[in-house]
């Protein structure tokens, strides 16, 4: 809890509490790989009881999913160049790439739940099958994390127009990028094991 | 939103009308008390709104010690149910009631914070820190345990307790067999408490990897900072499956979603393989801790290092790997197949292994010392035999043929019982009669102690002993009665006549808590053991900032050899620097607060105004992202005004071993 800063290090490095913030925050990531890995074995095992029910290649629209995957691979890189921006000093540079990595998020999210407004109206819910009951909670699940996230970044480019750039913001920003590239990774398992395997199976 | 004002209290049952009317008086006595004695402002500044682990830990304790209370009540009504045959004292759904919330509360809300609280009281001050990573969240792992266990606990008088069983398993725990609000609790409620669990997990990985002090390599940590460690890992591995298998229940029974339902392709025996996938590392979160509080308590009165402290290590680590992988011998006979039951079967009995390796180091440690037969020891003594027997009816149950037919008996709940009680409730008691001076500056009495231990370790066997018999001639667990063609009665009368013995030694312990409390002897050394660890060398109670400089290890036993050496002991007051402290917050009591509201509203499925609610949680996280409180600084001038306190007083500073 001392309070020494050693400026050789990156920004979001310099103290001692930010160092243990940055670690306690990996090892949530890891927790929450085992939430989000619990999540995909109940989709491996309930994905395909259909219960009379509509199946993947009933309901998933491809243009949609593709449209989504692309918003949030792209907001993975434009967050990548925030933090690019932050370790040059460069607050402007930051708070553009941050904001274009949310609105990329946004678009991710309204696509989704268009998406899941469309599933609702052929009659596939949440309610319908065991197959549709793990899916909807699997894909909620990520999207209630990229909603939070959303939240959460606004709360950090409040506190960067308002502060500017020091060891403490530049460690929030440091570790939300962290939890937005883990949501992009989970998106990658979403996108093979769940759509690719849903309409190719 | 049909709010049915009928059905939220529970009505008609002398027994529960009485709790009311206890729980009524209980919070009139507090509320009064408080007030006549002028109290809130202290207990706001001291307490609810305190960052200090040692504080902290203590309220855990605390509530280990009421949920123990709440928990035992229920042991005893159902040995008293089964005293005799054909009684009517309870009703089956009653009595159904009763062993749901006797397990979960016993597990979770007993066992869970009388470990956490210890761990929080000792590891940091072992370490030589001043206290964990995040004080914090700290604060709000206890406060959010703290609001899920009083949920739960308010569920037999407001809208009725779970009754499935402490694994609820579908299809019973469903909606369809268990339509009331009882299950929504268990779901709900162990949620709550199960994210402050989660939390802590994490604050004590990263206190024990980053935090320790100048000197102390991995392998120089005491035994009970590497349990906690290990501990801390399963946490953070075995718990987020609990919150997945809880949230997707609360689906099932709340918004009629197909997990785990005969219906629609849901499958019951997913929600069976997530629990325990969770529930048997669960085991070993509560019994690596009670291990290591052993290994401190057997090395310090055998007045000896601890023996194979290497083998030790290994052993924690193979034991928690082990863990995960044999969560299916809790349902053998669910039809997995000869092959899948033989691999369990196999990482089962591998776990007995390790786990001999340890007993037999804790035989070796006490081998040649010189053993002071204080109360912390005589549980340590009394846990080996006690728990050999549990461990070895273990290896029978977990011979898959065999298990067959001692599945859902009496044998079985006497074989966990012998695990769990001398495993993790005599570490507890060993554990808090060695801290106590550490936490309070005066010791428990060790005479009171010695009646509490016979007392509990006599009425823990003549209460469970006749259940491996009974279990052995065919009496299933969770029956509310038997007839009496069937023979059982007079060794269920013979358990039923231990759980008062039982109940009377816990009686003594908390006699001994108040006895204490009053008239111990204030003036006790820092060191009243003659101990090893660093939580030894600083003052009892421990000053608010734990070492005024902190101490450098350089080998295992540290404040021993300090001893030894006499070297390192005295406080050079050149050496004092500020000390930086965080500041006390009031944010982790008020998210209990919102997260108990919000969970009670779920649980009566008022969707909207747990929505409402949900909203204050929203704005606590949004506060705490705001919050640039960076602590404040002790004074040189305050710390040495503390330290010579304590440090002047006649056998303050120990600078010997005896």
């Amino acid at each position: 809890m001392s309070a020494n800063v050693n400026t050789s290090l990156p920004l979001e490095y310099q103290t001692e509490q930010s160092r243990l913030n940055i670690l306690g925050f990996w090892i949530f990531l890891g927790a929450e790989i085992v939430l989000f890995a619990t999540l995909f074995a109940v989709y491996g095992v309930l994905g395909e009881r259909y219960a009379n029910g509509p199946t993947p290649n009933d309901i998933f629209k491809l243009k949609d999913v593709m449209i989504e995957t692309l918003l949030l691979l792209t907001s993975s890189f434009t967050c990548g160049l925030a933090v690019f921006e932050m370790r040059r000093h460069r607050l402007k540079g930051l708070l553009t790439w941050l904001i274009v990595t949310l609105l990329l998020g946004i678009g991710f999210l309204f696509v989704e739940i268009n998406e899941f407004i469309h599933y609702v109206h052929e009659g596939a819910t949440m309610q319908t099958s065991a197959f549709l009951s793990s899916f909807f909670v699997l894909l909620g699940t990520h999207g209630a994390h990229v909603t939070f996230g959303i939240i959460w970044a606004v709360m950090i480019i409040i506190q960067l127009i308002q502060r500017g750039l020091t060891p403490v913001t530049a460690r929030k920003t440091f570790i939300i990028s962290l939890y937005w590239h883990f949501l992009d990774v989970v998106w990658i398992f979403i996108f093979t094991f769940v759509y690719l395997k849903g309409m190719v199976g | 939103m049909d709010i049915k004002w009928n059905e939220i209290l529970i009505t008609g049952d002398p027994l529960i009308l009485g709790s009311q009317i206890a729980i009524v008086l209980t919070v009139i006595a507090i509320v009064g008390g408080l007030t006549y004695f002028k109290k809130w402002g202290w207990l706001w500044r001291e307490w609810l709104t305190t960052v200090d682990h040692k504080k902290i830990g203590i309220m855990y304790i605390l509530s280990g010690v009421l949920m123990f209370f709440r928990g035992g009540i229920d042991g005893l009504l159902m040995k008293a149910q089964t005293a005799r045959p054909e009684m009517n004292f309870l009703d089956a759904q009653h009595y159904n009631e009763i062993f749901t919330t006797h397990g979960v509360i016993m597990i979770l809300f007993m066992a869970m914070p009388f470990l956490i609280g210890l761990m929080n009281v000792v590891v940091p001050l072992q370490i030589g820190a001043r206290d964990v990573a995040f004080p914090q969240l700290n604060a709000l792992s206890f406060w959010l345990f703290f609001s899920g266990a009083m949920l739960f606990n308010i569920s037999f008088v407001v809208g009725g307790s779970p009754d499935a069983g402490w694994t609820s398993y579908f299809p019973l725990a469903g909606k369809e067999f268990s339509p009331g609000v009882g299950n929504n609790y268990y779901a709900i409620a162990l949620q709550i408490a199960g994210l402050g669990t989660l939390m802590t997990g994490i604050n004590f990985i990263v206190t024990i990897l980053k935090m320790r002090t100048k000197g102390m390599t991995l392998i120089k940590m005491p035994m009970f900072t590497w349990t906690t460690l290990i501990t801390s890992i399963i946490i953070v591995a075995a718990f987020p499956i609990f919150t997945v298998a809880l949230a997707l229940m609360t689906f099932d029974r709340l918004y009629g979603t197909h997990f785990f339902t005969l219906s629609s392709g849901g499958s019951d025996m997913l929600w069976a393989n997530l629990f325990w996938l969770w529930g048997h590392p669960e085991v070993y979160i509560v019994i690596l801790p009670a291990f290591g509080i052993f290994s401190e308590v057997i090395a310090t009165f055998s007045r000896k290092s601890l023996f194979g402290y290497k083998s030790m290590v290994v052993s924690i680590v193979g034991i928690a790997l082990l863990s995960l992988l044999v969560w299916v011998h809790h349902f053998f006979t669910m039809d997995a197949g000869p092959a899948v039951n033989s691999v369990f079967s196999i990482t089962t009995m591998l776990i007995a292994v390790p786990t001999g390796v340890k007993i037999f180091n804790w035989l070796f440690t006490m081998r040649k010392g010189r053993i002071k037969f204080t109360t912390a020891m005589l549980w340590a003594l009394g846990f080996i035999p006690n728990f050999v027997i549990g461990g070895v009816t273990g290896v029978m149950l977990g011979m898959a043929a065999a298990d067959y037919q001692y599945h859902n008996t009496l044998f079985l709940v006497a074989h966990f019982h012998y695990v769990l009680i001398p495993g993790v409730v005599f570490a507890v008691f060993a554990g808090l009669y060695y801290w106590w001076p550490k936490m309070f500056g005066f010791m428990l009495n060790e005479k009171l102690g010695k009646y509490h231990f016979w007392l509990f370790v006599i009425g823990f066997n003549i209460t469970f002993m006749p259940m491996f018999f009974l279990g052995l001639q065919g009496a299933v667990r969770r029956a509310y009665t038997y007839s009496a063609e069937s023979g059982f009665a007079p060794l269920f009368l013979v358990s039923a006549i231990g759980s008062i013995i039982l109940a009377l030694g816990f009686a003594v312990f908390c006699y001994n808590i108040y006895w204490s409390f009053r008239y111990a002897k204030r003036n006790v050394s820092s060191d009243p053991w003659d101990a090893r660890t660093l939580e030894w060398a600083t003052a009892s109670p421990v000053q608010f900032y734990n070492f005024a400089v902190l101490p450098e290890v350089k080998e295992i036993d540290a404040f021993w050899h300090m001893k030894k050496r006499n070297s390192g002991l005295v406080l050079k007051e050149e050496e004092i620097q500020e000390i930086h402290m965080p500041s006390n917050s009031g944010l982790p009591f008020y998210m209990a607060v919102v997260f108990g509201i919000t969970g009670f509203f779920l649980v009566f499925e008022w969707h909207m105004a747990a929505a409402v609610a949900a909203i204050g949680i929203v704005i606590g996280l949004i506060i705490r992202s705001f919050d640039y409180d960076d602590g404040y600084h002790v004074p040189v001038e305050e710390i040495k005004n503390i330290e010579s306190k304590w440090r002047k007083v006649e056998g303050g500073v120990k600078h010997h071993v005896g």
